[in-house]
């Protein structure tokens, strides 16, 4: 490969038909990398749609796990289902008020010195692999007192917040200065004006931002191993111990030679995937809707 | 030449000052509202405009006109600390409503903002409804009672209300631009300013548009006082009672700064202005 | 009220308000409270995993990280990272080198070779591959793609390479690294992918048309302009990459098959350190051995810092140059 890229030897037609013939290998190539792709997630889902469908049936949300048992008896992963939703339900609550409240300060008050050195902070913090922010949350509060919903909520918590942060500060740059201006003109006072007329503009972006992050969070393992993973079999809404969870629960399954659990493990992997699946497309149907309304308000 | 000699024989001005305007009472019966002295004002150290000093009078509409980049912006939102928003943005002088000094940072410019109004250059209504845009800053600023008809009555100062009086719920946006416009001034009036100042409120309107705005400060200006910077002027000339002509000064090292030439009757500075500067100016050879 | 009853008011009502206003304080303190604490987690996260690695920081220093251990046995504990950085550098390395030119191949399809309708949705459908949950693909892994593996692609490669050590004896269950591979792959592609298609959409089409109109073809014109413009990006793209498959835990450790060894066959198993990690969360006995894990996560975690650091280093270097690019 020459390092100027277009060679006098690429011009001249004397070689037109070689370089036609490479010109067509890589389009060839491109695409072929594309069917791979495609093919992959086909396969991927393909597989988890078929054997899951087969095992899916409704005790698998209404019936708690029966460990070591070798007759076929009605069981299913209702505690897992419901402290999925304790669990990210808790998440989304500690991580949305502080991730709006830090884009709040990054877009309205902070110089830019401070702007850029706490979003590298935040954007650290996404790079962090969730597995060490399980570790993490299991030195700082697990060891000691053991796990909890509670921990293992603030673990996915700290996966949610950049996310959450992130989406609000580009919803709020798209805020027009000359709304602040005209509010601020009037005599209203800055923080009226940043919570009455700025933020208000915000919530589909926001909405937006943290539905994405719910789809990103809801399928996490790593960060709930140490922190909420050794449970009963009973549902329980308490976050003061450890709940079980889908993604926790799937990958317990998926370890065991019983091809039983491995029916409920697809299973559990299938809602798991269609739920994502359908809250990633809601938000995207979101952010299409608020980008309309906002282009339609210029 | 004093000032006294008739000179609309020796010069062409480029606009016709209109003559059914109300003549100004002589100056000791003027009530002075803004005492400008020495203003600079600077953007990171460097002098935007320089050295003004002016008197606003109370219940006149006041244009402010130049070329473009002499610092007439600038200028008026000194008037109401909105350059504070600017973060390289620092003044020096004074000014004083109403006798006392509002620069400096012991003066709370939100409680500046209440009684100095502004409307700026293209309308930015609030995402609300037509009603809620006017009633919002009501509720905020402490006047809710009679809500409605303090509603209804900005909406009829700014000649609006005919026109909006069955949609009030509509958004604002749904408006053309100069009915948005005029809902701003309605916005702005509602809150009962003192002084409305008005950055080129009618460049991005239509000429009918335009006129219904200059209408309005006709009407209006019994009751608030005006401020007008504008490009125009033709439409200083027919809305303006007193004309400030701001000039652009240049030093050395290209730099250059904004300076009041000439402050005086409007009738005076198109017919017969004492500087050369304005002269040029208002009979268009330059600028 | 008109404005002359307002004038004597104006003139009494003192302007010289509280030089802050309150809700304005309330609010600034608490959205920066908020933006402290962000800041503040990070350092938290490495501090808290220093101070849980610290049992073993102290038993063993830094001859921890080449030592090939890993024993809990009471009277012999020993514990060492050598296995499983080699295990995370064999698995990333080789999932990155299979799925840079697959994700880069995408990206310039999608972006110069797709038909227009073809574009939305391929590339709707390569950011649903990122969508499915680490877990999922673990589950894949393990009861499709692993006896795939083992009952026809290793002994495949086996009997028509197998005289490079990489390609040695087929693994018996599935579980391998050859297997961690694959899903790593299949983790990484969307990322590079989508980062180089923005890259690629980003070219500027004056340098495009440019060089087409000089009668290059398509794939020159890609070579000569394209990745010349992109390369920074590219690169900070595989290192993010690089970053998402060195701290992949949980599908790693579902296909792995886990084991404290160094050896060349990839058909053989092994563990990451993301992957040891995952797979000890039954609990450890001894606080050595409890120190020692998260002294695996504390490699772990200075590793990503670096490579995170790294490629925001390259895109802020990459953004300046291109930044001026445009305004000439």
């Amino acid at each position: 490969m020459s390092s100027h890229g277009i060679t006098r030897a690429d011009m001249q037609h004397v070689h037109l038909p070689r370089r036609r013939r490479v010109n067509r290998l890589m389009e060839g190539l491109a695409m072929l990398a594309a069917l791979i792709a495609v093919g992959m997630l086909v396969i991927v889902v393909w597989s988890v749609a078929k054997r899951g469908a087969g095992a899916i049936n409704l005790d698998l949300i209404t019936k708690n796990p029966v460990p070591f048992s070798f007759e076929p008896v009605a069981q299913g992963l209702a505690n897992a289902f419901v402290g999925s939703l304790v669990l990210v339900g808790l998440a989304t609550l500690m991580a949305l008020p502080v991730g709006i409240l830090v884009a709040v300060y990054l877009n309205e008050f902070a110089p830019p010195s401070v702007r850029t050195f706490v979003g590298l902070a935040l954007d650290v913090l996404n790079g962090v692999p969730a597995i060490v922010i399980g570790i993490f949350v299991f030195g700082l509060v697990v060891i000691g007192r053991g796990q909890s919903g509670w921990a293992g909520a603030f673990a996915l918590a700290c996966l949610m917040l950049p996310l959450v942060a992130r989406s609000t500060m580009e919803v709020l740059a798209l805020v027009p200065s000359s709304l602040r201006e005209a509010s601020l003109a009037l005599g209203v006072a800055r923080w009226r004006t940043t919570l009455s007329i700025v933020l208000p503009q915000t919530i589909g972006g926001v909405l937006t931002g943290t539905v994405l992050a719910v789809a990103r969070v809801s399928g996490e393992t790593a960060p709930l191993l140490f922190t909420s993973s050794i449970v009963g079999t009973q549902t329980s809404w308490s976050p003061f111990h450890a709940l079980q969870s889908v993604p926790v629960a799937i990958f317990e399954l998926s370890e065991s030679p019983d091809p039983q659990d491995h029916a409920r493990a697809w299973a559990a992997a299938l809602v798991l995937l269609l739920f994502i699946l359908f809250t990633s497309l809601a938000a995207r149907w979101l952010a299409t809707r608020s980008r309309r309304k906002l282009a339609a308000s210029r | 030449m004093t000032e006294d000699e008739d000179v609309s024989t020796t010069i062409e001005p480029t606009v016709r000052v209109e003559t059914r305007r109300q003549p100004l009472p002589p100056r000791e019966r003027l009530e002075r509202i803004f005492g400008i002295e020495d203003l600079d004002a600077l953007y990171s150290g460097k002098p935007a405009i320089k050295g003004v000093t002016m008197d606003v009078y109370k219940n006149l509409v006041t244009a402010i006109i130049g070329p473009s980049g002499c610092g007439k912006s600038t200028y008026i939102r000194c008037l109401n600390r909105m350059n504070d928003l600017i973060p390289s943005f620092s003044m020096k002088g004074t000014i004083r409503y109403h006798g006392q000094d509002i620069t400096g940072s012991a003066v709370d410019p939100v409680a500046v903002r209440r009684h100095i109004g502004m409307v700026f250059q293209r309308p930015n209504p609030f995402p609300k409804s037509i009603y809620d845009n006017v009633a919002w800053g009501l509720k905020v600023l402490g006047l809710k009672d009679s809500l409605d008809d303090r509603v209804e009555r900005a909406l009829t100062q700014a000649a609006l209300w005919d026109e909006v009086k069955d949609r009030l719920k509509a958004s604002a946006l749904s408006l053309s631009g100069g009915q948005q416009q005029r809902l701003c001034i309605a916005r702005a009036i509602a809150v009962e300013p003192d002084v409305v100042l008005m950055d080129e409120p009618a460049s991005a309107l239509d000429p009918i548009a335009t006129a219904a705005i200059e209408q309005l400060m006709n009407d209006l200006k019994s009751e608030y006082t005006f401020v007008i910077v504008t490009h125009n002027m033709q439409q200083a000339a027919r809305v303006a009672d007193m004309t400030a002509f701001f000039s652009i000064s240049r030093g050395d090292e290209g730099a250059r700064w904004g300076e009041l030439i000439e402050y005086d009757a409007t009738e005076k500075i198109f017919t017969a202005p004492s500087d050369r500067r304005t002269e040029d100016y208002v009979t268009g050879r330059f600028g | 009220m008109s404005s002359a009853e307002l004038t004597p008011e104006a003139t009494r009502r003192p302007f010289t308000g509280p030089r802050v206003r309150f809700g304005d304080l309330v609010l600034q303190v608490v959205a920066g409270a908020a933006a402290a604490a962000a800041t503040v987690l990070v350092g938290l996260i490495t501090w808290k995993v220093i101070d849980g690695a610290w049992p073993a920081i102290t038993q063993y220093g830094v001859r921890f990280v080449t030592r090939v251990a890993w024993n809990p046995v009471v009277s012999h504990e020993l514990y060492g990272a050598g296995s499983f950085l080699f295990g995370t550098a064999v698995t990333s390395l080789l999932a990155l080198a299979i799925a840079a030119p697959l994700s880069i191949g995408i990206a310039l399809y999608l972006t110069e070779l797709a038909p227009r309708f073809l574009r939305g949705p391929v590339t709707a459908l390569v950011e649903t591959l990122a969508a499915i949950p680490s877990v999922v693909i673990g589950l894949w892994g393990i009861l499709v793609l692993g006896p795939v593996l083992r009952d026809h692609v290793e002994p495949g490669l086996h009997s028509a390479l197998g005289f490079i050590p990489l390609f040695g004896a087929p693994s018996t269950s599935g579980s391998s690294m050859f297997t961690a591979i694959i899903v790593l792959t299949i983790m990484i592609l969307p990322i590079v992918s989508s980062i180089s298609r923005e890259l690629f959409l980003g070219v500027p089409s004056e340098l495009k048309e440019g060089a087409l109109a000089l009668g290059t073809t398509r794939w020159e014109m890609v070579r000569g302009v394209m990745f010349p413009y992109a390369r920074g990006g590219i690169a900070a793209a595989l290192i993010l990459g690089l970053g998402r498959a060195v701290g992949e835990a949980i599908a790693v450790t579902q296909v792995i098959g886990g084991g404290v060894f160094i050896h060349w066959n990839l058909f053989d198993s092994g563990d990451t350190l993301a992957s040891k990690i995952a797979a000890s969360y039954q609990g450890a006995t001894s606080k050595l051995q409890v120190g020692s894990l998260i002294y695996l996560a504390l490699i772990l975690l200075v590793f990503s810092l670096v490579m995170n650091l790294a490629a925001q280093w390259i895109v802020r270097r990459v953004a300046r140059r291109q930044g001026l690019g445009a305004r000439t």
